[in-house]
């Protein structure tokens, strides 16, 4: 399997800060790959760092074989890397149908077409039914499955969640889980997330990346992640999170 | 055109038409005076839309409009004046002047972010140095301003935009209806959607993949060369141009008393607005004439007392409730 994301040795600091720290890992093609860590691990600046908020200090990210670092988000977008936010940013005032056409409007130049494609991502997320109320009245549950609608809407290769389950109910998070995992089965499209919800991380991603003070720590199967004795300590032992959980 | 006439209610259709019909009739009945009002509600109802499409849909504030109707009027009457040259003609190089204008203003705060309150300082700022310039520009008048000669001889050369009030009344209405037809164009095309995602979210639009520099830019441009049309059509109904009046900021805060009272991002706002707004404040000078009283400001009073006391009672403004009211709310697609 080729990969699709080559991130190679980035790093990045804020002031002093060492927020992301020669980090180097692959995306295969199709895959679903987590990041997980504790908090202020430097999860959410590695993102951004692929995402194009940021330009990495040093190394590179290469997209399809093509470096990408230091690309604006929109280019970073319409090369075909979509992402969501931690925290959630719908268009408040806009419905629900009108936040997803954005995104298909990317490639699409017919407003028609976009709805319509806005429309089949609705259903595929369970937000057919809401299409008309404003993004602003939705309950949390739904505005995280429309940033995820609207971010595949955009039709992206990699598709980027960054705590797409966070602060959901266990039944909501495994409605998720199906709905992420029939996407990536059906499209092909390929995941990276930033997960602190084990139980998804764990039914979802194929291979894991832990971070911990910036470095990466860790990287493989959850399943052997999950007894890394280094994982152990910074993390999982450290919280309730745990594994048995799981 | 026919699906926007098709996305208007049955009742709306109704209203709408009646409107037109009334509205292309009632210079039989008016007189001179009430025409001369319906001219400027037109006026504002136009460049209201214009600005409406920078700041109602796109997001960004300009509190400095009078510049690009300043421009675009001064330009054109120059023209004119010294070479002859018909506003037919002079209007696309007041466009023109305009909209440069609107890059350079646009380039500087969307290429360094200055956003929001400071964006529309800058748009203040350009205004006011421009009125300075006109001040003290001995080729546009100066501050004694700039007279177009009104020949009763030539005042059926409607093709120089030389007539009585009937002809820009009609001009006016054509002008207030196309910047609505335009705006309800826009605003159900790709851009107008992105318009949208960068009036409600910057960082989401560009995550979307939506070139937030360019799109802002293109309204600018839009809005200002829009503005700088009504700018020629005012200045030669009235045939005189004074920088403190073309540039001043009070102008500015006029244009924008339309579409903020009718409602932003809407397409009937600034008409609504308008119809409210300027027969209030032409009444309000009449009445205060016929008393005998000379109050300077008092309709720059009023219209803030009206500006406050819409801001309270319908902050999203007259039109989306007026809406309600008629029972036009939108039909489902």
């Amino acid at each position: 399997m080729t990969s699709i994301l080559d991130v190679d040795g980035v790093t990045k600091r804020f002031r002093g800060v060492l927020a992301v720290d020669q980090v180097t890992f692959g995306v295969e093609a199709g895959a679903i790959f987590a990041v997980i860590g504790p908090n202020g691990a430097g999860k959410t600046t590695l993102f951004n760092t692929i995402a194009g908020v940021f330009a990495p200090d040093t190394g590179s990210i290469s997209f399809s074989g093509r470096q990408i670092d230091g690309l604006p988000p929109n280019e970073i977008c319409a090369r075909g890397i979509a992402r969501t936010f931690q925290i959630v940013r719908p268009f408040p005032a806009l419905s629900v149908e009108d936040n997803v056409i954005v995104g298909a409007l990317l490639h699409l130049r017919d407003v028609g077409a976009a709805r319509e494609r806005a429309r089949a991502l609705l259903r595929r997320l369970d937000l057919f039914g809401k299409r008309n109320q404003r993004a602003a009245n939705l309950t949390l549950p739904d505005r995280k499955r429309l940033e995820v609608a609207r971010a595949l809407a955009t039709e992206p290769r990699l598709l980027l969640l960054d705590e797409v389950m966070a602060g959901l109910r266990p039944t909501e998070i495994d409605r998720m889980v199906t709905t992420l995992r029939d996407i990536n089965r059906e499209s092909g499209v390929t995941i990276l997330l930033i997960e602190h919800v084990m139980r998804a991380v764990m039914a979802l991603a194929e291979r894991v990346l832990v971070l911990d003070h910036g470095t990466a720590i860790a990287q493989g199967a959850p399943e052997a992640i999950v007894r890394d004795p280094a994982v152990v300590q910074s993390y999982l032992g450290q919280s309730s999170l745990g594994i048995e959980a799981v | 055109m026919k699906d926007l006439w098709s996305a208007i209610p049955r009742r709306g259709r109704v209203i709408l038409l009646v409107a037109i019909t009334l509205l292309l009739a009632a210079p039989m009945v008016l007189d001179r005076y009430l025409i001369s009002i319906f001219v400027l509600i037109f006026y504002f109802a136009y460049v209201g839309q214009a600005w409406n499409l920078m700041m109602g849909f796109a997001g960004q504030l300009s509190l400095g409009h009078a510049l690009y109707a300043g421009l675009g009027g001064y330009v054109a009457a120059l023209l004119w004046f010294y070479f002859g040259i018909g506003p037919w003609l002079g209007v696309f190089a007041g466009v023109a002047v305009a909209a440069t204008f609107g890059a350079v203003i646009g380039w500087l705060g969307f290429r360094f972010g200055i956003e929001g309150v400071y964006f529309a300082l800058l748009t203040i700022a350009f205004a006011e140095f421009t009125r300075i310039a006109f001040d003290n520009m001995a080729f546009t008048g100066g501050a004694g301003g700039l007279f177009l000669l009104y020949d009763a001889q030539r005042s059926h050369e409607w093709w120089n935009l030389r007539g009585g009030p009937l002809l820009f009344y009609y001009l006016g209405l054509a002008l207030a209806a196309a910047a609505a037809i335009l705006t309800a164009r826009l605003a159900r095309s790709r851009i107008g959607f992105q318009w949208l995602a960068v009036r409600e979210d910057q960082q989401a639009a560009l995550a979307l993949g939506i070139n937030v520099f360019r799109v802002k830019m293109i309204a600018v441009l839009i809005s200002s060369g829009m503005t700088a049309i009504g700018g020629v059509l005012i200045a030669f109904y009235y045939n005189n141009l004074f920088p403190a009046q073309a540039f001043d900021i009070g102008r500015s805060i006029e244009i924008i008393l339309a579409p903020v009272i009718g409602g932003l991002g809407t397409i009937f706002g600034p008409i609504v607005g308008a119809f409210i707004l300027t027969p209030l404040g032409e009444g309000l000078i009449a009445l205060t004439v016929s008393l005998g009283v000379n109050v300077p400001g008092a309709k720059a009073v009023f219209y803030g007392l009206t500006l406050m006391a819409i801001i309270t009672l319908r902050p999203d403004g007259v039109w989306p409730w007026l809406k309600r009211l008629l029972g036009l709310t939108e039909t489902e697609s």
